[in-house]
């Protein structure tokens, strides 16, 4: 009986993302002629500045993110039980918005002529060059995958007790030293879910660099969309960057997860 | 003797604008053993987390050594605290749970390792360093959480209910435990309990509170001997308690019989309350006193038999060896000196309270209003009212004619007395059904008799 439960989603798997992952795969390592060939990837040497801005800009994101989400969540997880449900939905509610409409609105905030600029003009400073740099893009990937990072952290911050941060008060340890013995500890995984969630998306990210960075802010995404969609047509070559991608990601993933020892858990519960 | 280690001076504490201390004010000596002891909500756990820097008084003092302590944090008190539900600390072992403390004092390792160590065996944890303290059982956290308070070598010790959580065998090695270890050390322990037994085996001193005052101070002989009220009576082992009136010196009306105490200092005819423990109670022949009456119910505990008997309407227990029958008809006897004579928690046997005609035929007191017709009184006129304890009647609270809190409930032989406080005025009123103490209960006046007199003044009307 369980097995029959899960034969749609084993169905499901091997159509949506094994085969589709073999078909990469297979194009990635073929030629026009579907011939082997590795010159993909000798090609896309060229590529590699874009690859290195793709993955700071997402570290940065990254970083932004966790520096804004951990105070908030902290603080989320020490409200009354109502507040925090309030406040949690305030954290999600742009996410119920389509992740298009949300950065469009900020294209018209940024633009010379936005709103942004209008109001600095009326107090003097003059027009400050916003949309199309890497700093909206920053700004684009912090706003939109903020949550992303808060919700992780706010659901492990929940399982610290009280009791246990008045323990490390009451042996003597001052805020920081509570922070960094006990509260930081505690969260571990919470914080590694949230960067994975974060860095992930970011990292491959093409629709708010095309938006918020114009056309100097280039980002693997946008290069690997151009392959299949835009003018320099190439879905072999497109497919190498893919696989590349990935291949980053999960060793950046495997990377991170050595930090995480599967015993954390384990005792949070 | 100066050996005075906290001082807790005139204590208030507010919550939601409740008052869970009201002007507590103790004393606590060093080395002593001293439990707080009293029902959920009595302010006890308040007492210890002021003491502990976790909250601030909202008027009074606390001083620790002769120096006040209230605006400094728990970090820097000299206290350590054992949690409630231990409080461990989930990713560390046992070793770094009780090191915790030394490391954030950065003490050299070599001195921190010798401290854990020493400190571990004295809880009988040794072996277990490197244990995960979610694999250690509740009386093995337990130690760890003791350990690691005691590490420190704080002067006082405070433990929040340590115990509550294990079962009953557990729990009583834990105690004797606990008490040596507080006597190797020769630490001050400050230990909150709901137990009474538990609080009689370990204390030097116990702290009985109900409601944010302190009912009694003294040792387990004397809370227990001689109680000061009917509700430390009620709350420290099993007792008898009943009404009664003090006709002389050692002399004593209640029950239906007059008997010998051993009490003085008491009004002529004034009335009191009497606690007798069942353990004090003897069988003797019924043709030798004046205490007969029929059996209604053994029940086998082990020790002793615990008996119920019907004397003039009033129920005595008895503790006794000696089983009887149900129905059998029995004397009880009882020593003058095991008879404790106590003030009564209300002052007065009826309800006196101000009231003001508001409208015609309408009177209103502590914020009810009731009508009386043909009252004949002009309004604006203030009244005297007398309400019989047996015309208030606990009722549910979508029925009630007010929602009171139920401060305390005492079975007095035949019925329940309860006292409660309305609009900041205390009630007493009689019951035959148990109640939640502590908690807010709904009550129906008995309007037509309640009796309307003269304004006689402020507060009492008197006789």
């Amino acid at each position: 009986m369980k097995k029959l439960v899960s034969y749609p989603y084993i169905l499901w798997m091997l159509v949506f993302i094994i085969v589709p992952l073999f078909f990469v795969a297979y194009s990635a390592f073929t030629n026009d002629a579907g011939n082997f060939t590795t010159v993909n990837f000798t090609s896309i040497a060229k590529y590699t500045p874009v690859f290195l801005k793709s993955l700071w800009l997402a570290v940065i994101s990254t970083v932004i993110c966790l520096l804004i989400a951990y105070p908030l969540a902290f603080i989320l997880s020490r409200k009354s039980p109502r507040s925090q449900g309030m406040l949690i939905m305030l954290v999600m509610l742009p996410m119920w918005i389509n992740f298009l409409l949300r950065t469009y609105a900020w294209m018209t905030l940024l633009e010379n002529e936005g709103l942004i600029n209008k109001f600095l003009e009326l107090l003097g400073f003059g027009t400050v060059q916003m949309i199309n740099t890497q700093g909206a893009v920053v700004l684009g990937m912090v706003y939109n995958y903020l949550p992303f990072m808060v919700l992780p952290l706010y659901s492990i911050m929940c399982k610290i007790e009280p009791s246990v941060l008045e323990a490390a008060q009451d042996l003597g340890a001052g805020r920081f030293q509570t922070i960094f013995r006990v509260i930081l500890p505690l969260s571990r995984t919470g914080i590694l879910t949230g960067v994975i969630m974060v860095f992930v998306p970011s990292v491959s990210t093409f629709a708010i660099s095309r938006m918020l960075g114009g056309g100097s802010n280039m980002l693997i995404g946008d290069l690997i969309e151009e392959q299949f969609l835009g003018g320099a047509y190439n879905p072999n070559v497109g497919s190498a960057l893919s696989l590349i991608l990935m291949v980053v990601i999960l060793i950046i993933i495997g990377v991170t997860n050595t930090f995480d020892s599967d015993e954390m858990e384990g005792m949070l519960v | 003797m100066n050996d005075v280690l906290i001082d807790l001076k005139n204590l208030t504490f507010l919550y939601d604008g409740e008052k869970v201390l009201d002007d507590l004010s103790l004393q606590i000596r060093d080395k002593e053993f001293v439990t707080l002891l009293g029902p959920s909500g009595c302010g006890k756990t308040t007492t210890l987390r002021i003491i502990g820097g976790f909250l601030t008084p909202h008027s009074g003092d606390v001083f620790f050594d002769g120096k006040r302590m209230n605006d400094i944090p728990p970090h820097k008190r000299e206290v350590n605290t054992v949690f409630q539900r231990y409080a461990l600390f989930p990713h560390l072992n046992v070793y770094d749970n009780v090191a915790f403390g030394l490391k954030v004092k950065k003490l050299p390792k070599a001195e921190i390792h010798k401290r854990v160590t020493e400190m571990l065996e004295t809880v009988n944890l040794g072996g277990f360093e490197k244990r995960n303290v979610s694999q250690l059982s509740g009386g093995q956290q337990q130690r760890v959480a003791i350990a690691r308070a005691l590490v420190n070598y704080p002067k006082v010790l405070l433990l929040d209910e340590p115990l509550g959580a294990l079962d009953l065998k557990l729990r009583k090695e834990m105690q004797l435990e606990l008490k040596r270890i507080q006597q190797q050390l020769e630490i001050t322990f400050v230990y909150v309990t709901h137990d009474q037994e538990e609080a009689l085996t370990m204390s030097d001193t116990v702290v009985v509170m109900q409601d944010g005052v302190i009912q009694q101070v003294g040792s387990p002989q004397d809370i227990y001997n001689e109680p000061q009220n009917a509700f430390v009576a009620d709350f420290i082992g099993e007792s008898n308690i009943y009404d009664g009136i003090m006709l002389k010196d050692c002399l004593v009306k209640f029950a239906g019989v007059i008997l010998p105490c051993v009490d003085k200092g008491f009004r002529r005819n004034q009335p009191v309350d009497l606690v007798i423990r069942p353990e004090d109670i003897k069988f003797v022949d019924p043709a030798e006193t004046d205490l007969t009456g029929t059996v209604t119910s053994v029940i086998f505990k082990g020790v002793h038999y615990e008996m119920e008997v019907m004397v003039n309407d009033l129920l005595w227990v008895v503790h006794s060896t000696a089983a009887k029958t149900v129905g059998e008809t029995v004397g009880l006897a009882v020593d003058p000196f095991d008879i404790h004579i106590m003030e009564k928690m209300f002052a007065t046997d009826k309800n006196y309270v101000d009231g003001e005609v508001v409208e015609e035929n309408t009177v209103e007191f502590l914020g009810v209003q009731f009508e009386r017709e043909n009252l004949g009184l002009p309004v604006g006129e203030k009244v005297s009212l007398v309400i019989d304890p047996e015309d208030i009647e606990v009722v549910s609270e979508d029925i009630s004619d007010a929602t009171v809190y139920l401060e305390s409930l005492i079975y007095k032989g035949a019925y329940n007395e309860l006292i409660i406080w309305l609009n900041e005025t205390e009630l007493i009123l009689h019951s035959q059904n148990d109640e939640q103490v502590a908690t807010d209960i709904g009550v129906k006046f008995d309007f037509d008799k309640i009796e309307i007199k003269p304004f006689a003044g402020d507060g009492e009307a008197g006789e």
